[in-house]
C-alpha cells in the first residue's frame, strides 16, 4: 500500500503547503506553480520540521561577489539549522550524495479515478500506468474522504 | 656562540626542510645600501630607528635560542653563520624558508615602508639568498596597502629564490577580502605561497573583545587571529576564485585547527548561501591549498597520547611542515617532540611536505 | 586535581532528575513591552535615543531574530516571548528539569551606561515576574550593565537574595578582556554570593569582530564567536582572574567545547616559558581551566568522523565534568536533545553528566 490521497487539490493551491500524516509519518505537500512535490517532515539532521522551513530559490555562484538565483520555490531549508534541500530529489545542497530527505512522488489523480473500481488499481489523471503497490478505491477513501467531482493530490511512499 | 643549544637535538633523517627561520634586520643602518639617498638622508636626519616592534622583545625566553646572538651586539637572527652552525648544517637539513618579519606594517608613511620594505628585499637577497643557495626567501611586502604590495611582488616576485610573500597575521582588514584579492592574484600568477605569520601591528585590538594587558596573552592569541584569517580566506572564496592559491600558517600553531573546522563545516552548511561561492565544506579547501608549520608546537612531549589525537585530527601527514622557528625558541624540549610523529608521517612532515608545497625540486 | 580525577562510578550518577537545559532564551513581545519595568524617566529616551551602541546592523542574519522559525508564536509576539510555546516546544517535548533563561535582551552594548543598567534591571525584574513565577523549572540569569562595573555590582547586590536567579550574566564580546581589573569588582559580588559568571555568545564591543579586523559575513560572525571566548579565557586566565578570586566559577555559554584543550595546552606551554611575566599566575592554565571553568554544549561541533569528539575529550578528561547541555532554544542553531549528542557516544555515566549532574552541581540546583 504505497499510494495514498493526502488532500484536495483546492487545499494546496500554488505557492502553499501542507504537512499531513501518511502511514504514521508527516509528510509536506507543496504546489510549485501547479507543480507538486512530497517530501518528509523530519530533517536528517536532528529530525526538525523539514517542511515549516522558508521555502526559497536556489542560490549558486562561479565567483566572489556573484549570485545566481533561480529554482525559486523548489529549494527547502529546514526551520532549525536551516540546511536547504531540493524538494524534487529530497537531496542537501552541500553533500547530495550522503545527506538527503526522503521525497516522494506527489502527483494529482481525479476523484474519478481514485473510486472507480474495488478490483482494479485506480488510475490518474496524469496517465501513468497505475504503480506497483496502489490501492483499491475503497482504501484510498478511508485514508481521505474522495468524491468524483473533485482533483485529489495522492502521494507514493515507495518512490523515489 | 656556535653550539647547538640544549634541547636542540635534530630529528633525524635525510632531506630536512625547516619551513620556518627567521633573519632579523639588525639596524636601519643595514638596510641604507639598498635605499634611495632621499630615504637613507631622511632616516639619518629624522632618528628614524626602523620599523619597531615588539612582537619578540628581546631577551625573553620565546626570542632567541642559546647561542643564536652572534655575540657582538647584533640581535638573535641576524647572522648567516649561525644560522648554518644551527640549523643549515645540521645533519640531514637539505632547505630552510627564510622569514624576515621585519615591521613594515607599522611604517604609516606609505612610501617610507614600501620603500622600506623594498630595501628588506634587496638585502635578504644580496646577504641571504644569494649567498645560502639552501635558503628560500619570503618577499616583505607592504601588507597594509595593497596597490603597494603588489608592486613589490611585481618588481621580485619572478625571482626564484622567493617562494613566498608574508603577511603579519594580524592585519586592519583580513586578508581574503576583495580588496586584497589583487595581492593574492599577483602571488599566484608568480607561483608563490601566501604565508600569514606571527605579529602584525596594525593598531585595531588583536581580539574581538579589545586589547589584552600581556604579552602572553596576545603569543597565546595569534592562534584565534590565525583562525579568523583563515576563516575569511575561505569565506571569500579564494581557494576557488585562485585555484592554484596556496597558503601557509606559520608560527601561529596547528593544534587549534580541528576544532576550529568543525565548527566551521557545520555552520556553512547552514549559512552557505550567504557564501554561494565557498562550494566545499571549508575543511575541504584547508587540506587543498593550506599549510602549517609545527612551531610552536603547543603541546608537551609528556602527552604523547593527546600528540597523536591531535596530530591525526589534523591530518598532520598531510598539511603539517616542521619548523624549527630559529632563532625563536618554545619550548626546552625544543625538536624532542619530532619521536612523537607515526613512522609513516616522518617524511612527509619533515620535509616531503614542504618541498612539494614549495615547489623546492624545480 | 581535576586534571586526573577519575570519573566517579557510573552508579553514582544515576537517579539524579531529568534534564537541565543550561542555555535557553527569553525575549521580550516587543520592544515596549520593557516600559512596564523601566522607570518613567527612561520610557521617552528607550523609543527615541536608546542605547546608542556601538555598531549598526553589520550582517543580514540567516533567518529574523536569529530564531527557529517554528518558534514564532500565534501571538504574535517574537520567538522565546511564550511560556506557553516555550513550554510546547522545549520543557514539556524533552521533559526538561530546569532549564537556565538567558535573557535576549542585554545592555553591555550601550555607551549610555545609566540607561544600560536602567535596562539590566528591567530585564531582571521582567525574567522574575513573567517566567519565573509561572514555571518552576526555570531559573533566571542576572544581566547585569557588565561595562559598567560598579552598576553591574550594585545589580547583583539587588536580587542576589532571589536564589532563582543562578548566575551573574555577561556577553562575550566585551570592550576589554574580561581578566582585565576594571570587571574585578563583578568577580567579587558573585563570588560573595556564590554565583558562577557566565558568559554567553554575542555582544557588541566597538571593536572589530576578528583579531585581524571585520569579515564580511554573517557566517563568520557566527563561527568567530569561537574566537571572542577564546580570548576571554586566556585573558581571565593569564590575568589571574582565577587566583584573585578562588571562589570564582566561570561558564562559557555557546562558545563551542572542542578548542578547550589545545587552548589549554597552547597556555600551559606559553607560561612555561613565559610566566615571569605574569607572576599572579600560579599554576598551569590547563589545570585552572579544569577546575574553574563549565562549558555549555551547544552547537556542539560536528566533525565528519564522528568519532573525534570523544577522542577529543579523551584527551583532557576533566571536561566530562564541566559540559553541560544546551540547546539555545529558541535561536536557529538549536541543538535537539535526542540527537545533538547523539554522535559522540558518550560511555553512560558521562552522558548523565552533560546532561543533568554537572549543571546540578554548579548551580546548585
Amino acid at each position: 500500500m504505497s499510494i495514498h490521497v493526502v488532500a484536495r487539490l483546492d487545499e494546496v493551491p500554488p505557492g502553499t503547503r501542507k504537512v499531513v500524516e501518511v502511514a504514521g509519518r508527516e509528510i509536506g505537500v507543496f504546489n510549485v506553480d501547479g507543480e507538486l512535490f512530497a517530501v518528509r517532515n523530519r530533517c536528517p539532521h536532528m529530525a526538525g520540521p523539514l517542511c515549516e522551513g522558508y521555502v526559497s530559490g536556489a542560490v549558486s555562484s562561479t565567483t566572489p561577489g556573484e549570485y545566481h538565483f533561480d529554482r525559486v520555490g523548489e529549494i527547502l531549508r529546514c526551520p532549525w539549522h536551516q540546511w536547504e534541500f531540493d524538494m524534487r530529489t529530497g537531496q542537501s545542497w552541500f553533500d547530495p550524495a550522503r545527506v538527503r530527505v526522503r521525497a516522494y512522488q506527489a502527483r494529482i489523480a481525479s476523484g474519478a479515478s481514485l473510486v472507480a473500481t474495488d478490483e482494479a488499481p485506480a488510475t490518474t489523471t496524469d496517465a501513468a500506468p497505475p504503480a506497483e503497490g496502489m490501492v483499491p478505491g475503497p482504501y484510498v477513501a478511508e485514508t481521505y474522504p474522495v468524491s468524483v467531482e473533485h482533483d485529489y493530490i495522492v502521494v507514493d511512499l515507495l518512490s523515489r | 656562540m656556535g653550539e647547538v643549544g640544549i634541547g636542540m637535538a635534530r630529528p633525524a633523517g635525510a632531506g630536512i626542510v625547516d619551513a620556518d627561520v627567521h633573519c632579523t634586520v639588525p639596524s636601519a643602518a643595514a638596510l641604507f645600501p639598498y635605499l634611495a639617498d632621499h630615504w637613507v638622508e631622511q632616516i639619518r636626519q629624522s632618528g628614524f630607528s626602523g620599523a619597531s616592534e615588539n612582537a619578540y622583545p628581546p631577551g625573553i625566553p620565546t626570542s632567541a635560542r642559546p647561542g643564536s646572538a652572534p655575540g657582538d651586539g647584533r640581535p638573535a637572527g641576524s647572522d648567516l653563520d649561525v644560522l648554518r652552525t644551527q640549523v643549515l648544517d645540521v645533519d640531514g637539513v637539505e632547505a630552510a624558508i627564510l622569514n624576515c618579519a621585519y615591521a613594515v606594517d607599522t611604517i604609516r608613511n606609505p612610501d617610507a615602508a614600501s620603500a622600506i620594505a623594498s630595501a628588506v628585499n634587496d638585502w635578504q637577497l644580496a646577504e641571504w639568498l644569494e649567498v645560502e643557495p639552501r635558503l628560500h626567501g619570503s618577499l616583505v611586502v607592504p601588507s597594509q596597502i595593497p596597490e603597494l604590495a603588489v608592486a613589490e611582488i611585481e618588481r621580485l616576485g619572478d625571482d626564484p629564490r622567493f617562494v613566498q610573500v608574508f603577511l603579519p597575521a594580524r592585519s586592519a582588514v583580513p586578508y581574503g577580502r576583495r580588496d586584497f584579492h589583487k595581492v593574492l592574484a599577483a602571488a599566484v600568477e608568480r607561483d608563490l605561497v601566501v604565508s600569514l605569520q606571527y605579529g602584525g601591528f596594525p593598531g585595531n585590538p588583536p581580539t574581538a573583545v579589545g586589547w589584552p594587558s600581556y604579552h602572553i596573552e596576545e603569543y597565546v592569541g595569534m592562534a584565534s587571529v590565525m583562525q579568523s584569517q583563515l576563516m575569511n580566506l575561505i569565506a571569500e572564496g579564494v581557494f576557488d576564485a585562485f585555484g592554484d592559491l596556496r597558503v601557509s600558517l606559520v608560527e601561529g600553531g596547528f593544534t587549534w585547527l580541528p576544532s576550529f573546522l568543525w565548527r566551521f563545516d557545520k555552520d556553512w552548511k547552514g549559512l552557505r548561501r550567504e557564501v554561494p561561492w565557498v562550494r566545499r565544506p571549508p575543511s575541504e579547501y584547508v587540506h587543498d591549498h593550506v599549510r602549517l608549520t609545527t612551531a610552536p608546537l603547543d603541546l608537551d612531549t609528556h602527552r604523547p597520547e593527546a600528540f597523536a589525537t591531535l596530530f591525526a585530527q589534523v591530518g598532520g601527514a598531510d598539511v603539517l611542515m616542521y619548523a624549527s622557528d630559529h632563532p625563536h625558541l618554545h619550548a626546552d624540549t625544543g625538536d624532542d617532540w619530532t619521536s612523537m610523529l607515526p613512522e609513516d608521517a616522518r617524511a612527509p612532515v619533515l620535509g616531503d611536505n614542504a618541498r612539494a608545497f614549495y615547489r623546492l625540486n624545480r | 586535581m581535576s586534571v586526573t580525577e577519575r570519573l566517579p562510578d557510573t552508579a553514582d550518577t544515576r537517579a539524579t532528575g531529568g534534564m537541565v537545559d543550561c542555555d535557553v532564551h527569553t525575549a521580550l513581545r516587543s520592544p515596549d513591552a520593557i516600559l512596564d519595568y523601566l522607570p518613567t524617566r527612561w520610557h521617552t529616551h528607550h523609543r527615541t535615543f536608546g542605547g546608542n551602541g556601538y555598531y549598526g546592523s553589520k550582517y543580514p542574519k540567516s533567518v529574523p531574530n536569529a530564531a527557529r522559525v517554528d518558534a514564532w508564536p500565534g501571538s504574535g509576539g517574537a520567538p522565546g516571548s511564550d511560556l506557553q510555546m516555550m513550554r510546547e516546544q522545549l520543557l514539556d517535548r524533552w521533559d526538561i528539569d530546569v532549564a537556565i533563561l538567558n535573557p535576549g535582551v542585554h545592555s553591555g552594548g550601550s555607551r549610555n551606561l545609566d540607561y544600560a543598567a536602567a535596562v539590566a534591571s528591567a530585564i531582571n525584574d521582567i525574567t522574575a515576574a513573567e517566567w519565573l513565577d509561572h514555571d518552576e523549572r526555570l531559573r533566571g540569569s542576572l544581566v547585569v550593565s557588565f561595562e559598567d562595573p560598579p552598576a553591574a555590582v550594585a545589580e547583583i547586590e539587588r536580587l542576589a537574595d532571589d536564589d532563582r536567579f543562578v548566575q551573574v550574566y555577561l556577553q562575550v564580546r566585551t570592550t576589554q578582556p574580561l581578566g582585565h581589573r576594571k570587571y574585578w569588582p563583578i568577580y567579587a559580588a558573585a563570588e560573595a554570593h556564590g554565583l558562577p559568571v557566565g558568559v554567553h555568545f554575542g555582544g557588541n564591543s566597538g571593536t572589530p569582530i576578528t583579531g585581524a579586523g571585520w569579515p564580511s559575513y554573517y557566517l563568520e560572525d557566527h563561527v568567530g564567536n569561537a574566537q571572542s571566548f577564546q580570548a576571554q579565557l586566556t585573558s581571565l586566565v593569564l590575568e589571574g582572574v582565577f587566583e584573585r578570586f578562588p571562589g570564582l566559577r566561570y561558564v562559557s555559554i555557546e562558545g563551542g567545547t572542542a578548542w578547550v584543550p589545545p587552548l589549554a595546552w597552547r597556555m600551559d606551554a606559553a607560561w612555561q616559558r613565559l610566566g615571569d611575566e605574569v607572576p599572579h599566575v600560579t599554576r598551569p592554565p590547563s589545570e585552572t581551566i579544569a577546575e574553574r571553568v563549565w562549558f555549555t554544549t551547544q552547537p556542539i561541533e560536528e566533525p565528519p568522523t564522528p568519532g573525534d569528539f570523544l577522542d577529543l575529550l579523551d584527551t583532557f578528561p576533566s571536561l566530562v565534568d564541566r559540559l553541560m547541555f544546551s540547546t539555545d532554544y529558541p535561536h536557529w542553531d538549536f541543538d535537539d536533545p535526542d540527537h545533538a549528542m547523539k554522535h559522540v557516544r558518550l560511555p553512560d555515566g558521562a552522558e548523565e553528566k552533560i546532561r543533568s549532574v554537572n549543571a546540578r552541581a554548579l548551580y546548585g540546583l
